[in-house]
């Protein structure tokens, strides 16, 4: 590990300020995922602003008949809500199939947003990788690994986003509340926070590098049914294969691609009649298999058009 | 020599009076262990302030290396030393033996500028903290010149050679009588590389005083890891003082000392102060051993009957080119089942890669994937139950040897297990009962483990207090050694639990193999016990021999032993008393087993029979287990909660082989794929449901003198083939590649149309 020096914010300006104004500087939340680059120098942070005890971990319900949670609410705190529980259903499934109990009770909503990939090569740094080292080169294609991307991977690289909860919370049509060092806010949908890897793939996400995220608001739920399903190799704590949430008629993937990725063609081969199965397969039907990853692609499409049944969504076969 | 007779005789442990053979007592060190406060080795305080090693690994496969760029590393803060191959203190070269009675020969560290694996370690750095030394060696600079290396075991299977000193095995006419078989399975499958992943990983704290160290290591074998030092330091053993006392997991993987035991002594003493060494979680998976892929290729030819009248198992597996290891994957066959014509043997391809090396049941854990899959796949064809085939080729005598079996309860671990499990319950035809998305199905399969007996001494002590201390060489890696020592010595003498102290895991005790093979528990069991005779025939020496002692006179070989006293009729005083007015100092004893010259008469084996019950996800080819029930028939049981342990850890690690547990070498690196817990997947507590086991009555005389057997390893022996059984039931998809993940299902069910 590089050294670092540390600091515990004291309000949400002066933390924004102490970001923005030292060189390398980082917010830090739960330390679930930053921590653990850092052992590894995949992180190397001149300086750790601790977010995690500003007043920021409240849920509170919005104007706008939905909830505003705070960014540093925990996961299993906003996963035993009761209006969560009541309303977002598939955001507490989303939630509590990442990690585990400890991992969920530490990590908070802004740091699982913008947790970083779970690329195996990307955490072995004695290979080439682009995110990592960019130019270095890409390890993991040619690699036949199940993990890879299917949407929206380029030459640079194929990774995929490993958040249960962001995946849910695109469904949702959540927005993020952001503050920057000139004190103006700005609110961003959840959908539009990660980039594609495209030929740059170190550069992750929409925000500027000391942009605090202070919250993530859930409108009012959609009418329709909710549910969040991940395919994994064992029953709990690893990450997806695949995932699919469905919430009020959006279809969005996990695992598929470096951000959760909106089901666009098959929402409108939905609209336009067509059956789930066929919905479906249109939607894979836009899969790119770089590694004849042709498995990752029938589970994708098997696992939509089951999740589509048991929601009620669209038309039966 | 003793005979196997000797044992019969009954004695206090199978009379078990006071009845603590086979109950079960918590563990001897459980509170510590759960409290945090058992010292492991990196834990253990040292007497002066330590300074922090840290190894720094190859990045190729093979090759040498032609520079390294130290000079960041030395200037990093902190630093004390930056070694490699160029200035590495002098050690013995590898394989030398000074003294030819050493149980393992030099090992020394950068030894030189070859890689010959990825992951070896290639430079050291010394500094004040572990953040120091970890951050100076991303500061070493390496470069290689790289040489072809061969890395994929499945493109060079037709490298195998006959492992060195081995034949095949034939018996009868193997090919002749396949050929004429009525109904018959020709099948291959594949286990893949797995790692052990113990949750402490391998680990050195050592100092010197004077010319003699200390080393607090995490290690299976006392004397192995005393002598290997020893010999890489080119010093007698007896300057070597080695001690491990607590040891998170071993499961065969630390059986021998790695470079953490030589570059902490080599530091301790290069720098005059403590050093700790540890590998990193990563770095455990190439520094250290695997148990090696195997493809097997099974032959069954029966008759109409169900009858064997044919049966091969051919195994091919791999090692490091100059570390010889087989996995001998077709062992464990050749005791099983009737079949007058046979074949077995063993194939060896020579790689590039990390050292192969024995993990938790060697030689059966991957074999019986095999074969018990491929009796499943003849049941099917023959129309019988898999039970009643396995029954229908049980032998009566060991079926290569033709010697007896010392007792096998085979038949009656598969009528118990059927019973208990339900096994009624399962419709022979596949894809049959539907649970939602869950297409639910059921497998079983038998278990067979070897059972041995090794030489191992043991000591004991009586103080003035009544206090009897149990010191042996003897290592308790997470199994329950230290509680199972403290019953039998409690039993021997009479006494209740609290009275005893076990203190294990020092070369300066007598010494005991260690842990492995699951010879542990009854060969330091053993010791323990013929050491506790000892000592009972020395206080009733005493006792009967002393005016003051109420015994005075009597005949020592009638005395008895029973609530803490020493007693004859009604003539009776407390061990307290005899030893505090006898011989005050107390009273040390040393006692020691060794195998029985007959033993090998008999076909000695523990038993068992494993049943599954599974979920298919029928969408996305998920498995997840509904139940798993053992039985097991292992001779006496000692302690009847840490062994239920040790076989219910052995079946959770069969349902890891059977649906995630594996690592496989990127070609284009040599490096293993998987190395951390995130992507080498073991059995999380969500993964196991409802599952139990239970032992029968047993006593095995021909074993030792209590009639124990090993349990250590019995449990994951055809584990994970019940659980690939019972996916086959579920929905039809025949799989012969561990393990079974949901992509490898979801083919199956996809080329079946579902
Ligand atoms: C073993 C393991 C298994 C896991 N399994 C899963 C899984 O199955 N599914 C899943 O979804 N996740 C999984 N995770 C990831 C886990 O969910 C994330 O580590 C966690 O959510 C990160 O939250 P944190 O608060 O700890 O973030 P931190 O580690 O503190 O921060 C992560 C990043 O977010 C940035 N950040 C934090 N707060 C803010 C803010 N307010 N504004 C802007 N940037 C901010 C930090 O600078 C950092 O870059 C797993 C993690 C581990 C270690
Ligand atoms: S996929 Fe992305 S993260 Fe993984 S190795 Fe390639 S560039 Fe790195």
């Amino acid at each position: 590990m590089k050294p670092f020096t540390y600091e515990r914010a004291s309000d949400v300006a002066s933390a924004i300020q102490a970001v923005s104004q030292t060189p390398g500087a980082r917010y830090l939340a739960g330390g679930t995922n930053l921590l653990d680059l850092m052992k590894l120098e995949i992180e190397t942070p001149t300086h750790l602003v601790d977010v995690s005890r500003l007043p920021l971990a409240t849920i509170e319900a919005s104007a706008e008949g939905g909830v505003r949670l705070g960014a540093m609410t925990r996961n299993s705190q906003v996963a035993a809500h009761p209006d969560i529980r009541a309303r977002y259903p598939a955001l507490v499934q989303a939630i509590v199939s990442g990690g585990s109990g400890q991992l969920r009770n530490k990590a908070t909503t802004a740091g699982n947003l913008m947790q970083r990939t779970r690329c195996s090569f990307f955490y072995d740094t004695a290979k080439p990788c682009n995110k990592r080292q960019p130019g270095s080169g890409c390890s993991a294609l040619g690699s036949l690994s199940r993990a890879n991307a299917i949407f929206g991977a380029s030459e640079a690289c194929v990774a995929t986003h490993p958040s249960d909860m962001a995946v849910a919370l695109v469904a949702l049509d959540a927005q993020i509340e952001t503050l920057r060092p000139d004190g103006t806010s700005r609110s961003l949908a959840v959908a539009d926070l990660h980039r594609l890897p495209g030929t740059s793939p170190e550069t992750e996400s929409e925000l500027a590098a000391d942009e605090l995220i202070t919250s993530v608001n859930l409108p009012p739920p959609a009418p329709g049914g909710q549910l969040y399903r991940k395919v994994r190799a064992r029953a709990s704590y690893v990450g997806g294969l695949a995932s699919v949430a469905v919430a009020g008629g959006r279809l969005v993937l996990g695992a598929v691609a470096l951000k959760p990725w909106r089901a666009e063609t098959a929402e409108a081969a939905l609209a336009s009649g067509a059956s789930r199965t066929e919905a479906a397969m249109a939607e894979l039907a836009q899969a790119q298999d770089p590694d004849q990853n042709a498995g990752k692609i029938a589970l994708v499409r098997r696992l939509l058009g089951a999740v589509l049944d048991e929601t009620n969504t669209g038309r039966g076969a | 020599m003793s005979s196997v007779k000797d044992w019969a005789a009954p004695n206090p442990i199978t009379e078990n009076r006071s009845g603590l053979i086979g109950k079960s007592v918590d563990r001897y060190e459980g509170r510590l262990k759960v409290t945090g406060t058992a010292p492991y080795a990196y834990e253990v305080e040292p007497p002066a302030p330590p300074a922090y090693g840290q190894m720094v690994t190859a990045t190729i496969a093979r090759g040498r290396i032609t520079h390294i760029e130290t000079q960041a590393a030395e200037q990093s803060p902190g630093v004390l030393a930056v070694w490699t191959h160029l200035n590495v203190p002098p050690q013995a070269r590898r394989g030398e033996r000074l003294n030819p009675r050493s149980q393992r020969p030099a090992n020394p560290a950068l030894a030189s500028d070859r890689v010959e694996f990825y992951g070896q370690t290639v430079a050291f750095i010394l500094a004040d903290t572990l953040e120091n030394a970890r951050a100076a060696a991303e500061k070493v600079e390496i470069t290689y010149a790289a040489e072809t290396a061969v890395v994929d075991f499945l493109a060079s299977l037709d490298q195998g050679e006959l492992p060195p000193g081995e034949e095949d095995v034939h018996i009868g006419d193997f090919p002749k009588a396949f050929a004429a078989s009525q109904v018959t399975v020709d099948e291959t499958y594949f286990s893949p590389i797995q790692n052990h992943v113990q949750m402490e990983p391998c680990a050195t704290t050592a100092w010197w005083d004077g010319d003699k160290v200390t080393v607090h290591t995490s290690i299976q074998m006392v004397k192995g890891g005393q002598h290997a030092l020893a010999e890489t330091l080119a010093i007698p053993s007896d300057r070597v003082h080695l001690i491990t006392r607590y040891i998170g997991g071993g499961f065969g993987g630390k059986g021998q000392a790695y470079d953490d035991l030589t570059l902490a002594a080599l530091a301790a003493r290069a720098v005059g102060r403590p050093v700790k060494v540890a590998y990193t979680r990563q770095q455990m998976f190439h520094g250290t051993i695997h148990r090696p892929a195997v493809q097997m290729r099974v032959r069954l030819g029966a008759n109409a009957d169900g009858r064997l009248n044919a049966f091969a198992l051919e195994a091919i597996t791999h090692c490091a080119r100059h570390a010889t290891f087989t996995e001998h994957a077709a062992n464990f066959s050749r005791n099983l089942y009737a079949a007058p014509n046979r074949l077995t043997g063993h194939r060896l391809v020579r790689m590039d890669i990390p050292h192969a090396g024995a993990m938790r049941a060697p030689g059966e854990a991957p074999g019986m994937l095999s074969l018990e899959c491929a009796m499943d796949e003849l049941a099917e064809k023959l129309g019988l139950d898999p039970i009643e085939l396995r029954l229908r080729n049980e032998p009566d005598v060991d079926p290569e040897t033709g010697k007896p079996f010392s007792v096998r309860q085979l038949e009656q671990c598969l009528h118990e297990g059927s019973q208990r499990f339900g096994w009624s319950r399962r419709n022979p035809k596949p894809g049959q009962v539907r649970d939602g998305r869950w297409l639910v199905g059921m497998g079983m399969a038998a278990a067979i483990r070897g059972n041995f007996l090794l030489p191992a001494k043991a000591g004991l002590r009586i103080t003035a207090d009544g206090v009897l201390t149990l010191t042996q060489g003897m290592t308790d890696i997470g199994t329950g050694t230290y509680t199972i020592l403290a019953q039998i010595t409690a039993e021997t003498l009479g006494v209740p639990l609290e009275q005893v102290r076990v203190e294990l895991g020092d070369s300066d005790m007598p010494p005991a193999p260690g842990s492995g093979g699951q010879f542990g528990a009854a060969t330091a069991g053993s010791a323990a016990y013929e050491t506790g005779m000892v000592m009972r025939r020395t206080l009733a020496d005493l006792a009967t021999g002393d005016p003051r002692s109420p015994l005075y006179g009597a005949d020592p070989t009638l005395v008895s032993f029973a609530n803490g006293n020493i007693a004859l009729d009604n003539q009776t005083e407390t061990l307290a008393a005899l030893v505090a007015r006898s011989q005050p100092e107390g009273v040390y004893v040393e006692g020691s087993i060794s195998p029985a010259a007959d033993a090998r008469d008999y076909s000695q084996h523990t038993y068992g029979a494993h049943f599954a019950e599974v979920g298919v996800d029928v969408v996305t080819g998920e498995v997840r287990m509904r139940k798993m029930f053992g039985v097991f028939a292992a001779g006496r049981i000692l302690n009847g909660k840490t062994a239920r342990s040790q076989v219910t850890g052995g079946m959770i690690w069969g349902v890891g082989t059977a649906l995630t547990e594996a690592n496989t070498i990127d070609p284009r690196f040599g490096s293993f794929a998987n190395q951390d817990l995130g992507t080498y997947l073991v059995p999380v507590h969500a993964d196991i449901v409802d599952l139990d086991a239970i032992f029968l009555d047993e006593a095995d005389d021909k074993a030792n003198p209590m009639g124990i057997k090993g349990v250590g390893e019995l449990g994951i022996c055809g584990a994970g083939a019940a659980v690939a059984n019972a996916i086959y039931n579920a929905c039809g998809v025949r799989l012969r590649d561990y393990p079974m993940t949901p992509d490898k299902v979801l083919e199956g069910l996809m080329a079946k149309g579902l």
